[in-house]
């Protein structure tokens, strides 16, 4: 059986090309000067990956172009409350696409903050001053931690964020006990905590 | 509170949590620990930084449809206004900010001697059942076991069972094959927030009946 997660991951190959530092630029461009290229450059960037997101969790493709459009606006709105420093552009943008998902495709209550919220409810005692530094690395070690991971744990990750599947749902696409699962979950777990330890 | 918390979900839990695939009322648990918890939130924001790369890292299907922005970014839009989370000292944010409720607030309803709840409403019925519930110092629940996955987050008191003592902020994180009789601390009442989903085959009528007792 060819599943779904392992066939669009090549391995070794289609890692995310380095862009933060690039983003985080367009995102105070689009902020201070609202800059329309700004814009059109992150939506070049992330949009297409955006909707293919809600894609794989099951959009059809107008409401995928409709939802990806609005994460997309909702960087612009923010995009003057977001501090570079605080966290990644790219990470606030998933959280932001995740919450519109839950909202929209699954009609849930969105329990999940983004992380301009994190940041801002952070006491700035937990904030180091090389924030900025440290979050860049983090992104480094978090794209060489997926690298290493064995393929059947890169499997259940892409299929519990990527595909919104739940533990239950992903052992009935892969036929695997759900404990097989969750021990293959916490194990990728484990390794991208070991890979942030000292970076905290 | 968030001082002492020693308890926290299990790591898919939380992995389920940042990736939104959590059933709501167990979304709404985590999400109130979190709120409390330092290391459960720098460990959900790792998580989200995976699901971005993930994101990023899926590859584009060729021959999609160009994507065109549909806005331009030339006028100067207001900034959204962020709603602001009533604080509540007792009640986490997140709860009393998604029920307009504070611990004051809560009309507690009398379940059985020494038990009292009050169910939260979700946007989903069938999504499981989520309550706060409170439950007399010193009592000893009924020695029970789970029908499904259930996440208990202590607000305030304490208790205790075969797997440890569960203060303010303590999550404990069972699934179905766990059984347990836990014992209220002395000092005080013991609130919760608990969150449960049951397999289908307990939803029945006379399970929903006589569930409230058993299941506690």
């Amino acid at each position: 059986m060819l599943h779904a997660a392992t066939a669009s991951w090549p391995t070794g190959t289609g890692l995310p090309r380095p862009v933060r530092g690039a983003m985080s630029d367009l995102l105070s461009r689009i902020a201070k000067d609202r800059s329309d290229d700004a814009f059109r450059s992150l939506f070049e960037e992330y949009g297409p990956r955006v909707r293919n997101f809600m894609l794989r969790q099951g959009a059809d493709a107008d409401v995928a172009e409709d939802l990806a459009q609005e994460t997309l606006i909702t960087v612009w709105r923010k995009a003057g409350m977001y501090s570079a420093d605080k966290g990644s552009a790219t990470t606030w943008i998933y959280t932001i696409a995740r919450n519109l998902r839950t909202d929209h495709l699954r009609r849930r209550r969105v329990w999940q903050e983004l992380t301009d919220e994190q940041a801002e409810a952070l006491p700035s005692n937990e904030m180091p001053a090389d924030e900025a530094v440290s979050e860049r690395q983090r992104q480094v070690r978090v794209q060489a931690v997926l690298k290493e991971l064995p393929e059947e744990q890169v499997e259940v990750v892409t299929l519990a964020f990527i595909d919104g599947l739940s533990h239950g749902e992903i052992a009935d696409r892969l036929g695997l006990p759900l404990g097989t699962v969750k021990s293959r979950i916490r194990l990728a777990y484990q390794k991208l905590r070991t890979a942030l330890e000292d970076l905290r | 509170m968030s001082l002492s918390i020693t308890h926290h979900p299990d790591d898919a839990t939380l992995m389920a949590y940042a990736a939104a695939t959590l059933a709501e009322p167990l979304a709404a648990v985590v999400a109130a620990h979190v709120s409390l918890c330092p290391r459960c939130r720098a460990e959900t924001a790792d998580l989200e930084r995976l699901g971005a790369a993930l994101m990023l890292g899926s590859p584009r299907r060729s021959g999609e449809a160009p994507l065109e922005a549909r806005h331009r970014a030339v006028d100067p839009l207001p900034a959204l206004a962020r709603p602001r989370v009533s604080r509540d000292e007792r009640l986490p944010a997140p709860i009393a900010a998604a029920y307009q409720l504070s611990m004051e607030q809560i009309p507690w309803r009398r379940l059985g001697p020494g038990v009292w709840h009050h169910r939260l409403a979700l946007r989903e019925a069938d999504e499981g059942d989520l309550r706060l519930l409170r439950l007399g110092a010193g009592r000893t629940m009924p020695d029970h076991g789970h029908g499904g996955a259930e996440i208990t987050l202590v607000l305030e008191g304490s208790y205790s069972d075969v797997t440890g003592e569960y203060r303010g902020g303590d999550v404990q994180d069972v699934d179905e094959d766990i059984e347990h009789q836990p014992i209220v601390g002395k000092d005080r009442d013991c609130i919760c927030l608990i969150a449960s989903v049951q397999p289908a085959r307990f939803k029945s009528l006379i399970g929903r009946i006589t569930q409230p007792w058993t299941r506690l």
